[in-house]
């Protein structure tokens, strides 16, 4: 507990830097204004009732898009580490495509998708699969082979082998796969809002630019930061469930 | 549980490294009758594990064959339960679910549950049931795969060195708990051990593997050296495989004491089999 506690002293120390940074004059308030400016924005926002929507149209995009790409990744990077035939076939061209920046995608995605939902999830999808699909299967491709022989020598082949020997062993790999697909699932997400959308965190940041409001440009990036971190702990919470009855 | 017999056959196993074939086994003649325990015993390397693994259908042979009860073995068998060097046990599942996982697939509901444990006070984990793997030590954990090998029935029971990494006084004490547990089950063992007295204590017979040298015993010992180095120069050939080098009955009905005289007879002369020289043979 006093431990945890110590996680609150960098941000802490880092508020009443900015706090004194902002106030000793060194930038102007338009480049760097004051946290209280900041809470001023989030209370504007709040009452004109914006931010729910911003919140929740981005929210909702994370979770389609890691939904779609996660399930994708496990079916998928199963499938690559079950076989090597499959192997032998798919990793080298998903491997390539993997090294595609995210923003590379956002024109052929607009033009192809048009410029609603859907492109903004199929990026999110396209950033949660590749953490998904690697870890899932190379936890799987490197799943103790004493086990596997185990469950051969009491009868279990096919889907019962799947089902009490491969999937129980890599199920850690794999939840720490899911926390890595949704943390580059938000990585995407933004690189998808800040091309042709009007709602969401990464409208706003593009929108707080254009208008000249950094304190919106901020507050924007520490919703996306504690976001990010509030989602990752709730996955967490329930990684931490199933591991303890996984391990 | 019934035990079965277990007849093998002109066993030969090679592997192919490195483009080169290379033979551990040739020519496995040895029939285990139903409710005997026999030991196989070698050197490293010679090939005994993979007789054992053959005989449980996680491995083929090369040639010829392996019967379970009159039926030849194919693919993972049924009637085989394997008990391995390690304990293997499903890290994520409680000792009874590791025992349960060698039940038979008919085998459910209330039947099972009392035959798990069952299996788990045979070998004394009644009360660890709900315990983790990591949780016990290595020799109860060894106890639970043996309970996980009861659990599936087996006519025949195939032991891989299964008491090789504990340590000493353990080992003894699982030896006991072995043979009682035989007693109870009737079941057919196949025992590989690299361990001499565990094999005299445990085994109706003791079977050595190892390279066998048909003129070692007219040759004299510049020949035989003058042999060995042929047989170092020229690999790939089958004489680096193993095959049946001797077949003892070990005298006196089980549970064995481990002081027995005539036992320590047999072990100096078994461990001399082995290039092991000891006082009993020095002196003789």
């Amino acid at each position: 507990m006093t431990l945890r506690a110590v996680g609150v002293v960098l941000p802490v120390l880092l508020l009443a830097g900015w706090h004194l940074l902002a106030s000793a004059g060194i930038y102007s308030p338009a480049q760097l204004p004051p946290p209280g400016e900041v809470v001023t924005a989030l209370g504007e926002l709040v009452r004109r009732g914006e931010l729910w929507h911003h919140l929740a149209i981005s929210t909702q995009r994370v979770l389609i898009g890691f939904a779609a790409g996660s399930v994708l990744g496990l079916a998928l990077g199963g499938l690559v580490g079950l076989s090597r035939t499959v192997r032998a076939a798919l990793s080298p061209t998903i491997q390539a495509v993997r090294a595609v920046p995210s923003l590379a995608w956002v024109p052929l995605l607009l033009l192809w998708l048009g410029i609603g939902e859907t492109p903004k999830i199929v990026l999110v999808a396209i950033g949660a699969f590749f953490p998904v699909y690697t870890t899932v299967s190379a936890a799987l491709a490197h799943i103790d082979p004493h086990l596997i022989e185990v469950g051969r020598a009491y009868g279990r082949r096919g889907l019962p082998l799947l089902g009490t020997i491969l999937f129980p062993a890599a199920t850690p790999a794999i939840l720490s796969g899911l926390r890595l697909g949704l943390a580059q699932g938000w990585l995407f997400l933004v690189a998808a809002e800040l091309i042709a959308s009007s709602m969401g965190l990464g409208f706003l940041l593009i929108d707080s630019q254009n208008t000249g409001r950094t304190d919106v440009m901020l507050l924007a990036i520490i919703l996306l930061a504690v976001l990010g971190k509030l989602s990752d702990t709730l996955l967490s919470f329930g990684e931490n469930r199933l591991l303890a009855s996984f391990s | 549980m019934s035990a079965v017999p277990l007849q093998i056959s002109g066993v030969g196993r090679e592997f192919a490294a490195r483009g080169r074939r290379h033979a551990v086994l040739s020519g496995i003649d040895l029939d285990v009758a139903a409710g005997e325990v026999v030991a196989l015993l070698g050197p490293s390397g010679c090939g005994k594990s993979t007789l054992l693994r053959i005989a449980g259908g996680l491995d083929r042979p090369t040639s010829g064959s392996v019967r379970v009860d009159g039926r030849e073995v194919r693919g993972i068998e049924p009637r085989c339960a394997v008990v391995f060097q390690e304990p293997r046990l499903l890290p994520w599942r409680t000792l009874e679910r590791n025992v349960a996982y060698g039940l038979p697939r008919d085998v459910t509901g209330e039947a099972a549950r009392a035959e798990v444990a069952h299996w788990l006070s045979v070998v004394g984990l009644g009360d660890f049931a709900g315990h983790r793997p990591r949780q016990v030590s290595g020799g109860m954990a060894q106890r639970a795969a043996l309970a996980r090998a009861l659990a599936r029935r087996p006519g025949v029971l195939l032991l891989d060195e299964p008491f090789a990494a504990l340590d000493a006084l353990t080992r003894l004490r699982m030896q006991d708990l072995l043979a009682e547990v035989q007693r109870e089950a009737g079941t057919t063992v196949l025992l590989v051990t690299h361990d001499v007295d565990e094999a005299l204590h445990l085994a109706d017979r003791v079977v050595l593997l190892g390279h066998t040298r048909p003129d070692e015993k007219a040759a004299t010992p510049d020949e035989k050296a003058a042999t060995s180095v042929e047989r170092t120069a020229t690999p790939g050939e089958t004489t680096g495989a193993s095959s049946v080098r001797l077949v003892l009955d070990v005298p006196g009905g089980r549970p064995r004491d481990r002081g027995d005289a005539t036992l320590a007879a047999l072990r100096s002369s078994l461990l001399a089999e082995l290039g092991v020289r000891t006082a009993a043979t020095a002196v003789s």
